[in-house]
């Protein structure tokens, strides 16, 4: 295939940036996204010019490093699909493919195509996760999941911290990423003790970087993990409930 | 010099609590006058790091990822074994031992293994307490699944996706002391080399990848949990930026690196498709409860895979092994996926692939069963082949995957250098010559969780009322300095050729000559072209770009320059090895039906290889394996 890029090049955190333009020919279909950017890149080089920044590690859809905007969309045109996983057969001989980083106030360009997501982290830090210091867990039987809610758990937990989301969303809002390990956590047992005071916190949390949801519904749709929004109404009625609860009466629930 | 594995006394079963026992402790009150580093921040350094935030010490993380939640360890799909005997089969920890052991074809400690298998049950306990969604029944209680070598259910598992689940509970559980204040993370900050002095290890240099800047940092001890080396080979299932630049340099600066050339090749990979291909994808062994492999009876077959009837079908592995069929151990299955392909059977458009075939599974119980087993593999499947699995059988082909080698480490998992632990994949101790299947995530976890918590007290005990080292040390400054030389020589090497040409031509003639079948004469012949192309590398390589900004280019030179040495070292320990075991399989030493023939009384040691400087040849120092309760026997699979 003979592909041109319009790549987002930016030098640094503060620098301005710019589209460049670059042919890209002779690239085989069965390349994946991210293998014709190497190509790409050991083109540049070659020439002499810097490679185009961007991330990626396990180029198997789980680790989240990776992920662009392909033709303004997060993750391109294949639904349920990270960049890594995106195979050329999916663009048209001879297309103009334009690449840009995320964009989103919560996530600074640090170079080209690399956002800084350590906003997530700060989320994750604020109360996505179960108080158990190792050694002290009982025996894994005494807590029986009923099938289905690990299921529904299992769905919201398959979340790989991308950022897809934010990016998709005009309001570059984080709900569904925090809807997803809100609802991983608050909807198991083990996660009961400590259900309001998480969902307060990493809401909270979530709000000081990112903007508000008014259930446009992108995120659903570039989700490379396809996340249902149906998470984010779990998170909103927990947030509500966490505020008139009376932590006392926590363990009536 | 002489190796101390430092066993404790006692039957096998009481070992560890002997050891926990006598091993001296820190008071809670003391453990914050203590700094820890950890590098990595996979399962064993997120696990190990959370466990000593929780205690008390002070701990650094540092991981090249911009979080830490991005490991490879996400990416290990099956499950994790443990010994709870949940399913009444006959299981049990010695069981669980024995398996290893055997699996490993008897080049592990029998000590190390068996605590392995104790903590195993915990292993679950605390994840299902942290969250992590495990497979269930109906009854609501835990489910099990089976994984090759074994003749029992005892892996749990997390849908395809049980190392994404339990790493972000270590994650998690991370993020929790970050909070606390008890562990400072180091993130896009990548370790280049060790600081020994006064004979242990004071502490690391590092690079912050946004800034270029070149760091120290002192602590007490340090804990390296960087994974294992397959993307030597180039092509590996490894993500990208895995490598082996901190325990090489660990290597380098004194401690002893044991059995570099017990690699594993997973049977079961997506085919290589043609040439730029960047990286090679797993296919869970899961797969192999439900899948039947085979091949063409007939040579040079061209018709598609539905239009060949059964009786000119070869279920090979069934054929083979009766007993285990296609759940036979890893090192089994690849060298006779391997044996088919070289005889011309392979199938697909490059003839390099086995089927592994769901027809029978999904006849007998429907789709939608296999669907609920397997369905984000078989998508995965159908994303990099364009081929859909529900239709038409898997094409599967063996692929380099995990190292069973790394630091030689003692009962306590530290090095030979005092104050220097290596845990997880990075280490060389439980697997022997071949791991088992959902046994790295066990071993991580119970590196990070319960065995590194407990036995670095040992080392900190001895150092309580003394500071870290201050980074105005100079044996500090002089590690700094040889680090950005190195940095410089690569920058301004400008010659013609780009780091993956030259990681892509390095791999290929580890892959050819140190993979899945070895020999003195081809291991030799590697042990001359591997120099060659090192000198070719650091003459010829082009990178742009400068030294202090984000320059991935520049990460990657400094990763694969590592390689080539380390890949002469797994060749110079190939043909030390003159005999078969596990993934080590010397075409010279097969038994008269072709399987791997081991040679206990020459070789049933630990090859653990002393750095002795630059253009010496490495000093091999033996660890011998004593086997006190499981008798050495032929692994038989049938």
């Amino acid at each position: 295939m003979d592909l041109t890029l319009r790549v987002w090049r930016q030098e640094g955190p503060d620098r301005p940036g710019a589209f460049e333009e670059y042919p890209a020919p002779g690239i085989s279909s069965d390349a994946s996204f991210v293998e014709m950017l190497d190509i790409v890149n050991d083109r540049l080089t070659l020439e002499g010019r810097e490679p185009i920044a961007f991330e990626h590690d396990c180029r198997e859809g789980i680790c989240g490093s990776c992920g662009v905007m392909i033709n303004g969309r997060a993750h391109g045109p294949q639904k349920g699909t990270a960049t890594c996983q995106l195979h050329m057969r999916k663009f048209a001989d001879g297309e103009v493919i334009t690449v840009e980083p995320w964009r989103a106030a919560g996530f600074p360009i640090l170079k080209d195509l690399v956002v800084d997501r350590t906003a997530f982290d700060r989320i994750i830090e604020a109360g996505g996760y179960i108080m158990v210091d190792t050694g002290s867990a009982p025996d894994a039987n005494l807590i029986p999941v009923p099938q289905e809610a690990a299921e529904a758990v299992m769905d919201a937990a398959a979340c790989i911290g991308c950022g897809a989301c934010v990016a998709a969303c005009p309001n570059s809002a984080a709900q569904l990423f925090t809807a997803a390990k809100v609802a991983h956590l608050n909807l198991l047992p083990q996660g009961q003790p400590e259900r309001f005071t998480r969902v307060e916190s990493m809401v909270e949390t979530m709000e000081s970087f990112f903007g508000s949801c008014s259930n446009h519904g992108e995120c659903e749709q570039a989700c490379p993990k396809s996340i249902s929004l149906d998470f984010i109404a779990l998170l909103n009625r927990d947030y509500i409930r966490a505020k008139w609860r009376n932590p006392r009466l926590a363990a009536r629930h | 010099m002489q190796l101390d594995a430092k066993t404790p006394e006692g039957s096998l079963g009481e070992k560890w609590d002997n050891h926990r026992f006598s091993i001296p402790l820190v008071a809670p009150p003391n453990r914050r006058k203590f700094q820890v580093i950890v590098v990595g921040t996979g399962l064993a350094g997120a696990a190990a790091a959370a466990t000593l935030g929780e205690l008390g010490y002070n701990v650094k993380t540092f991981t090249y990822h911009d979080s830490n939640r991005r490991a490879h360890s996400i990416a290990a799909q099956g499950g994790i074994n443990a010994s709870k005997n949940y399913r009444n089969d006959g299981d049990s920890d010695y069981r669980l031992f024995y398996d290893t052991i055997k699996g490993g074809d008897y080049r592990s400690r029998e000590a190390n293994v068996y605590r392995l298998a104790q903590v195993s049950g915990e292993i679950i306990d605390q994840a299902t307490a942290q969250g992590v969604p495990f497979g269930r029944e109906y009854g609501g209680l835990l489910a099990n699944r089976s994984f090759g070598g074994v003749q029992v259910s005892r892996t749990f598992y997390a849908r395809g996706q049980t190392g994404q689940q339990l790493l972000l509970g270590a994650y998690q559980a991370l993020a929790r002391q970050i909070e606390a204040g008890t562990v400072t993370p180091f993130n896009r900050c990548e370790m280049l080399d060790l600081v020994v002095a006064d004979g242990r290890a004071v502490g690391i240099v590092v690079r912050d990848l946004l800034t270029g800047e070149i760091g120290t940092h002192s602590a007490h001890a340090v804990v390296l949990a960087t994974g294992g080396y397959s993307n030597v080979y180039f092509l590996s299932t490894n993500a990208k930026a895995s490598n082996a630049t901190a325990i090489w340099r660990a290597y380098r600066r004194g401690a002893l690196f044991a059995n570099p050339c017990f690699t594993q090749i997973h049977p079961t990979c997506i085919p290589q498709a043609d040439e730029f291909q960047s990286k090679l994808t797993l296919m869970s062994e899961s797969l192999r409860n439900d899948g039947r492999i085979w091949v063409p009876v007939q040579f040079d077959e061209t018709r598609p895979a539905g239009q060949i009837p059964e009786d000119e079908r070869d279920y090979y592995l069934e054929r083979r092994y009766p007993a285990f069929g296609n759940l036979v151990p890893r090192d089994v299955a690849s060298r006779a996926a391997k044996k088919e392909v070289d005889a011309g059977k392979g199938m697909g458009p490059m003839r390099n692939g086995v089927y592994l075939d769901f027809a029978d599974a999904i006849g007998r119980l429907g789709r939608d069963t296999i669907e609920a087993r397997y369905g984000n593999l078989f998508e995965m499947y159908e994303r990099i082949t364009g081929e859909d699995p529900y239709e038409v059988p898997m094409r599967i082909y063996p692929a380099p995957h995990y190292t069973m080698g790394g630091l030689w480490v003692d009962y306590d998992l530290m090095t030979t250098i005092p104050g220097l632990y290596t845990i997880g994949e990075a280490n060389f101790s439980d697997h022997g010559a071949n791991r088992l299947g959902a046994s790295a995530l066990m071993q991580g976890l119970a590196d990070g969780y319960f065995i590194l918590p407990n036995t670095i007290a040992a080392y900190l005990s001895e150092h309580l009322g003394t500071d870290p080292m201050p980074t105005d040390h100079p044996a500090f400054a002089a590690v700094v300095s040889e680090v950005e030389d190195r940095v410089q020589r690569l920058l301004s090497a400008n010659g013609s050729r780009t780091v993956d040409w030259f990681h892509r031509e390095l791999g290929k003639i580890v892959w050819e000559h140190c993979g899945m079948a070895r020999s003195a004469v081809g291991l030799e012949k590697a042990l001359v072209e591997i120099p060659v192309l090192e000198e070719e590398f650091f003459a010829d390589v082009k990178i742009v770009g400068e030294g202090d900004s984000l320059n991935q280019t520049l990460e990657k030179a400094g990763r694969v320059a590592d390689y080539f040495q380390l890949a002469e070292l797994m060749c110079r320990d190939a043909v030390q090895r003159e005999e078969s075991c596990g993934g080590h399989f010397r075409v010279e030493y097969t038994t008269a039906e072709g399987e791997a023939k081991r040679n206990d009384d020459e070789f049933a040691f630990v090859a653990a290889w002393q750095f002795e400087g630059d253009g010496a040849e490495p000093c091999l120092v033996e660890e011998p394996l004593e086997f006190e309760n499981v008798e050495l026997k032929t692994r038989s699979y049938k």
